[in-house]
């Protein structure tokens, strides 16, 4: 292992992906639980974090990052926004006004889909499906499922940023 | 069909009703206690084989004949619950997750007893926050009680479960790409066979069954047979390989309906059915113009196919590709089939994990049709194109490793099958004077 000194996993977020080695027969099962503690604590896993979590897993790095560039979940340039909120753009939520919706986040939250706020609070994504069909259109906000969303719902949620 | 008095959403709106206090208040768990002390395995394997269960994840596989497919001699055996839920329109496992996860529980117990796994991996989609955390508090619970651990009530049987998060994946649904993701690699599906059965999780017998299948197996288990045996549609006498479509289902409603929901009836109701009598009918009091029988991948059927029962037959029989998941999503009279069309050709080119060729290169293209033909530069020859595409991608023409591509190129073909016309006026009016353009794209040579 590195210096603790210039070591990105901090000895929690070891600890916490330790605690998954007895859960799996292999090691390499714990590779997407690692990259969540990981994303958790630092809103993205950069490539350093990569070589040291492939150390944990005795892995080779390319195998963790390799695994981490399919989802296309886990930024690793820089990090997402406090909140990560996700615009469900499938079927359901497309015919009750999703593109609508992104639409009107984009131009008050200024950003583009996928962008970040200038001040860092939102990261705004689109999302395939979100399994919440009955609630379209719906965004996940963090852990938080808005629901059946207006322009006004968004302008509050937008407010109850910080 | 007469009065139905949902089982498998019995719990739903009772406050508190994901508590183990609550869930044992209204009877769970007694047919889990009774089967461990009076049933063998096999004897649970057989009564869910005798109930004609097949599995809600999709595919419609006889789930008692799946579990008698794992290698006896090999162990450990594992068992995935796939609940990665992703197909557009589907939320019955979110739903059953969230307000009733000790049913989910009892089921994969029951399941897992059955089967003789020893640890179950409960593969849990990334954006269901709520339902993770009622699961992590239910799994917490049996521990607690005795009811997982190294000696369930007792009886010696031993069984862990492990919540395992994705990381907004569909493919990860697919039964081996749900596997390799567990083992930590991409969720590139696997070729079969082998089947998991044979060798799966961590190259060991696996029985992979969906959220809503195990919860079937609770109701068997608690109320017979004869009484699963009692709801649905029984097997096509014509069709000596048809099991039929017993049981219950969750059946999902969205889209342009006054009430979407997720609603329970036997197997077999039509989507008129549910529109009119579940769903109050097509949003605004305008007429209905198309519907997805089974989640996305399904298909389309027109407003004058609505009487088409959702069984594992019915869809089939309207040129859908099957079942699927019995998430139906109505589309009202105002739609447009491009527009919906791209949607579902942006789904799949964005979802297909890139394995195979045919499934990578035929979804982009045709989500690149579709954007061209959406903006205003359609051509007639598109819609050949797109043909060309829906009829040779997928495992039915034998071109790809998993259904997804088949589900990629059904909504393809249905679209052009049943709404050409309206396809070809979209193309000639937003794009008169070159609609016929044949002009031939340059031709670029590759190095090798
Ligand atoms: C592209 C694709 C996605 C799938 N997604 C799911 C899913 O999200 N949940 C699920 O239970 N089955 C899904 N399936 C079906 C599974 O491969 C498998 O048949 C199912 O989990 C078996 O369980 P069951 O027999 O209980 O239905 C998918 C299949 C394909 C081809
Ligand atoms: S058919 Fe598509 S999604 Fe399935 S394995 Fe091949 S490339 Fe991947």
């Amino acid at each position: 292992m590195s210096q603790p000194s210039d070591r990105i996993l901090t000895d929690a977020m070891i600890a916490e992906i330790r605690d998954y080695f007895p859960r799996y027969p292999t090691r390499q099962a714990v590779t997407l639980p690692a990259l969540h503690v990981v994303n958790r604590y630092l809103r993205h896993v950069p490539r350093r974090a990569v070589v040291e979590i492939a150390e944990l897993l005795e892995l080779a790095p390319a195998q963790v990052e390799d695994t981490l560039t399919f989802y296309a979940f886990f930024p690793q340039e820089r990090p997402h926004g406090k909140t990560r909120a996700w615009v469900c753009r499938s079927i359901s939520c497309h015919l009750r006004g999703a593109e609508e919706l992104m639409d009107h986040l984009c131009r008050q939250a200024k950003v583009q889909p996928g962008g970040t706020t200038s001040d860092g609070r939102l990261t705004l994504e689109h999302a395939e499906c979100l399994g919440a069909c009955e609630h379209a259109p719906c965004v996940l906000a963090g852990d938080q499922l808005l629901k059946t969303v207006t322009a006004d719902d968004a302008d509050r949620f937008l407010r109850s940023l910080r | 069909m007469g009065e139905y008095e949902p089982v498998l959403l019995a719990n739903v709106g009772v406050a508190g009703s994901h508590t183990r206090a609550v869930y044992e208040s209204r009877g769970g768990y007694e047919g889990l206690r009774r089967a461990l002390c009076d049933m063998s395995p096999a004897d649970v394997t057989e009564r869910v084989k005798a109930s004609g269960l097949r599995g809600r994840g999709g595919a419609g596989f006889p789930t008692g004949l799946k579990w008698t497919f794992l290698d006896k001699k090999a162990t450990p055996v594992y068992f995935c619950l796939n609940a990665d839920e992703s197909e557009p329109g589907t939320f019955n496992n979110r739903i059953l997750m969230e307000e009733d996860p000790h049913q989910v529980l009892e089921g994969l117990i029951l399941s897992c007893y059955a089967t003789g796994a020893r640890t179950a991996y409960y593969y849990m989609r990334y954006e269901y926050p709520l339902a993770w955390e009622r699961t992590r508090a239910a799994i917490d619970e049996c521990y607690a009680a005795g009811l997982l651990g190294s000696n369930l009530l007792g009886t010696g049987y031993a069984l862990d479960v492990v919540l395992h998060r994705g990381a907004a994946a569909y493919i990860c649904g697919e039964e081996t790409g749900l596997i390799e993701s567990l083992e930590g690699k991409r969720a590139w599906p696997r070729i079969k066979p082998p089947f998991p059965a044979i060798e799966g999780a961590f190259r060991k017998p696996t029985v992979v069954n969906n959220v809503e299948t195990v919860s079937c197996v609770r109701q068997i288990i608690d109320r017979g047979v004869d009484w699963f045996r009692s709801l649905g549609v029984p097997p096509d006498p014509k069709n000596p390989r048809d099991a039929g479509s017993f049981g219950p289902k969750l059946y999902c409603l969205s889209g342009h309906v006054e009430r979407p929901g997720c609603y329970e009836g036997p197997l077999g109701l039509t989507v008129r059915e549910l529109i009119d009598r579940f769903g109050g009918g097509v949003w605004k009091g305008r007429r209905g113009k198309a519907a997805i029988p089974g989640g996305i991948s399904m298909g389309l059927l027109r407003e004058d196919e609505f009487d088409c029962p959702l069984d594992f037959n019915g869809p089939g029989r309207y040129g859908c590709l099957g079942l699927g998941t019995a998430a139906v999503v109505v589309m009202d009279e105002t739609v447009s089939i491009v527009d919906v069309l791209h949607n579902s050709c942006r789904f799949f080119a964005h979802e297909s994990c890139g394995q195979c060729t045919p499934c990578r290169e035929g979804t982009a293209w045709a989500y690149k049709i579709l954007q061209r033909i959406r903006a205003g530069h359609g051509r007639l020859l598109d819609i050949e194109l797109l043909r060309g595409i829906g009829d040779t991608i997928g495992i039915m023409p034998g071109t790809t490793i998993c259904g997804l591509a088949d589900g990629a190129a059904w909504p393809i073909k249905n679209a052009i099958a049943k709404f050409r016309d309206e396809i070809e006026t979209h193309i000639k009016t937003t794009n008169p004077g070159h609609y016929g353009a044949t002009r031939p794209v340059p031709e670029r040579h590759s190095a090798h």
